[in-house]
């Protein structure tokens, strides 16, 4: 449950579009919470091929393969499914060093604190542990640091999660099924 | 039953240009045979993702003919990938799996329900239209050339005597990091026609 007092302010469409300015070509991906919103502007979007998988695990594995392969994923899934994903994160990032970029929807994320719901209390601490460089995006000006994280992966080797909260809290884009 | 090695020196002789990905126990015998390591992703790691991997390059690079070679206990983790790769649309991707019952990379333990599952069945049911089993290397021999010049998602099941093996860390071949720079570095050089 995200703090009423705490609005996340992030415009679904300035996502997609900051996405599609990095040059973003796949996106290996699986709904969560937050993605009902920008589901259908991401489909929308000519510039980028979503890639629906079963389960969270596979969709590093497939941005690496689309990394050797000469293209620019970006890993779209929910922080519960990242918890799943762990061998994957292992096996792709520390293994193949290759720059991987997740956008995360933190489920419970709440700016207070006081997150009342267990996946936000362990996103931070799991990602903290892979050592992966955290991006909040949690304003309109934070989307502006979507590019920079693939500079942060491709410098680092390690994975670099772009934080974005649920959709309880970021406006419903026109149009956009619920 | 047959060898790995016997069914790889089939595979290379009909590989041409392809990104070849042997998972886990796999590696060694492919590594032995293979004539363009360049084009080879030795895969360890992520245990049952190198379908997913494999799924990537083939959607990364359509002009590429990508065959994965995985185990029977590595496919069981990620099943739902067959799923995946048949969603996707992919037609340059062909999946082996190798069945031989057990987990070779940790000693040989069964699998569950060793023997009383069909993976080409579960295949087909993924959506795969093509689907095959192989009991023996000369049926094997005979087919390889027809399934990899027909476009994809091919799937086969591979009857193979396990090759029994324990975790090395130290061992010769070359690290995952190494094959998949080599292979980003090969595709790159050899950019996609149009």
């Amino acid at each position: 449950m995200v703090s009423k007092t705490h609005a996340f302010h992030v415009t679904p469409e300035k996502v997609v579009r900051k996405i599609v300015e990095a040059g973003v070509t796949h996106i290996p991906y699986l709904p969560g919470t937050e993605r009902d919103t920008i589901h259908n502007l991401l489909t929308a979007a000519p510039e980028l091929t979503l890639v629906p998988v079963c389960r969270e695990g596979e969709t590093m594995a497939i941005a690496t393969g689309l990394i050797i392969g000469g293209k620019k994923p970006m890993v779209m899934i929910q922080n519960t499914g990242m918890f799943e994903s762990g061998d994957s994160i292992r096996g792709f990032t520390y293994y193949a060093r290759l720059p991987l970029v997740m956008m995360i929807g933190y489920r419970g994320w709440v700016l207070d604190g006081q997150a009342r719901d267990s996946a936000g209390i362990y996103t931070q601490p799991i990602l903290d542990a892979w050592r992966a460089t955290s991006i909040p995006l949690v304003t309109d000006e934070d989307l502006d640091r979507i590019p920079e994280a693939y500079g942060i992966a491709e410098e680092t080797g390690r994975p670099v999660a772009l934080l974005l909260p649920d959709d309880a809290s970021v406006p419903k884009a026109s149009g956009a099924s619920s | 039953m047959m060898e790995v090695s016997a069914a790889f020196e089939v595979v290379e002789r009909y590989r041409g240009d392809a990104v070849v990905i042997p998972c886990q126990t796999a590696r060694q015998p492919w590594f032995d045979v293979s004539q363009r390591p360049e084009l080879d992703i030795l895969f360890r790691g992520a245990m049952g993702k190198g379908t997913s991997l494999g799924l990537g390059i083939a959607l990364g690079r359509p002009d590429r003919k990508v065959i994965v070679f995985d185990g029977d206990g590595s496919l069981l983790m990620n099943l739902g990938s067959l799923v995946t790769i048949v969603g996707s649309g992919v037609q340059n991707l062909y999946v082996f799996v190798l069945e031989n019952g057990v987990y070779a990379g940790t000693g040989g333990q069964p699998i569950p329900n060793r023997g009383g599952l069909s993976f080409s069945t579960i295949a087909k049911g993924c959506g795969f239209s093509v689907a095959e089993d192989f009991d023996d290397l000369d049926t094997f021999a005979g087919r390889f050339p027809e399934l990899i010049a027909q476009p994809g998602p091919v799937f086969g099941t591979l009857r193979t005597h396990p090759i029994i093996s324990d975790y090395n860390p130290d061992e010769a071949m070359p690290h995952l990091f190494k094959s998949c720079a080599d292979v980003r570095q090969a595709l790159a050089d050899a950019p996609e026609e149009g």
